[in-house]
């Protein structure tokens, strides 16, 4: 069943990305392109996740641990640097 | 100050410390083990201080049961923003709203902020508050509203007064 | 790997991928800027949640005792998605006062600083 499952849900997260990357590109301000980015990074560590079911080893995990913290910080930074244009206040 | 106090500053974050370096070592051995107490021994006293008026949590059980029914919450109703954002965007009505808050203290009313952005249909935008830094109001975008008095009262009801009891303020 | 494992993971899977999938054509299709933030941090946050679930309960089936860690993932996500969304919504809200775009004027909150 999972042969079946597995790719599907590759499918509906693609799917997604590419939803994301059309945002990304149409803007229309610069938040809408932070909020975009940050989604894909999201949608990004289900499919590093899906990769894990599918393949069975455990450096995947590592990698989506990464792939959520430097997602968010990123997305912090950019917000602040938004804000006040300064990412340390 | 007694020793226990000392020691652990704050008992329920060095149970988290301790339990989510278990967790991400995924094996459950000695030397795993002797590092978690020590970060949750360690990392509490060492960030103490970044504290300066922290909120005790006064009844642990009942922050457990809040956090599950918040966690049901999130599952259930993701379904009502699944069905507005599949249907036609006219039957959307948006709007932006204040809630008065009765919690005055920062760190509680920043945690009511996030469960109001984590259950669909709300986001919480800003927590107003006063000259003292205490809350006095929560800024909320609403994704559709019909009936801004019930969904105010409804966020009080269910979120905030168990938080207000969890911390016992 | 029994059959109720398989069936609870491609149930969680199935779930996920749906969920994601509806909070990026939230954001793809939904008109203003408040109106996107919406989808993706609840409805992306629970579907991706839910795929690290799914991960979680098939290493354990598969490793034959329970690992927690991919726990920590989804735990993180949900802990950093509300932070997002204040700190997007406020760099959105200082846009509009500064009229750089996005939603009416009128539509501008009074109340926050």
């Amino acid at each position: 069943m999972l042969t079946i499952v597995v790719p599907l849900t590759y499918a509906m997260l693609a799917g997604a990305i590419l939803l994301n990357l059309w945002r990304l590109v149409r803007g229309p301000d610069a938040v809408d392109r932070i909020l975009a980015l940050d989604t894909l990074t999201i949608n990004v560590i289900g499919i590093v996740m899906l990769l894990g079911i599918a393949i069975g080893t455990k450096v995947y995990f590592e990698a989506a641990l990464l792939i959520a913290m430097m997602g968010f910080v990123g997305t912090v930074a950019l917000s602040k640097f938004l804000l006040g244009g300064d990412i340390i206040e | 100050m007694s020793l226990a106090a000392r020691l652990f500053p704050a008992p329920a974050l060095s149970v988290a410390v301790a339990g989510l370096w278990l967790v991400l070592a995924s094996r459950f051995t000695l030397n795993s083990l002797v590092m978690a107490v020590a970060l949750g021994i360690l990392l509490p006293i060492l960030t103490d201080s970044f504290w300066p008026d922290r909120p005790r949590l006064r009844r642990p059980g009942l922050a457990a049961l809040h956090f599950l029914k918040v966690c049901g919450d999130i599952v259930v109703a993701n379904w009502d923003v699944a069905r507005l954002v599949l249907g036609p965007v006219s039957r959307i009505h948006p709007r932006f709203f204040t809630v008065p808050l009765d919690v005055r203290h920062p760190f509680v009313a920043t945690l009511l902020g996030s469960t109001v952005s984590l259950t669909p249909g709300t986001v919480s935008v800003e927590i107003v508050r006063d000259a003292e830094g205490r809350a006095t109001h929560l800024f909320v975008h609403g994704l559709n509203v019909e009936d801004e008095a019930a969904t105010i009262a409804n966020i009080k009801a269910r979120y905030e007064a168990p938080l207000m009891e969890i911390f016992g303020c | 790997m029994s059959l109720w494992v398989e069936l609870l993971v491609s149930a969680l899977l199935l779930v996920g991928g749906f969920f994601a999938l509806v909070g990026s054509i939230g954001l793809a299709r939904l008109p203003d800027f408040f109106m996107r933030l919406h989808a993706p941090t609840k409805a992306t946050t629970l579907g991706v949640g839910s795929v690290v679930v799914a991960l979680l309960v098939h290493s354990s089936a598969v490793a034959g005792q329970a690992k927690l860690g991919e726990l920590a993932i989804s735990l993180f996500l949900f802990i950093t998605a509300p932070v997002v969304a204040h700190v997007l919504s406020k760099a959105a809200i200082k846009a509009l006062r500064t009229g750089a775009g996005g939603a009416p004027a009128d539509q501008v909150p009074q109340k926050v600083r």
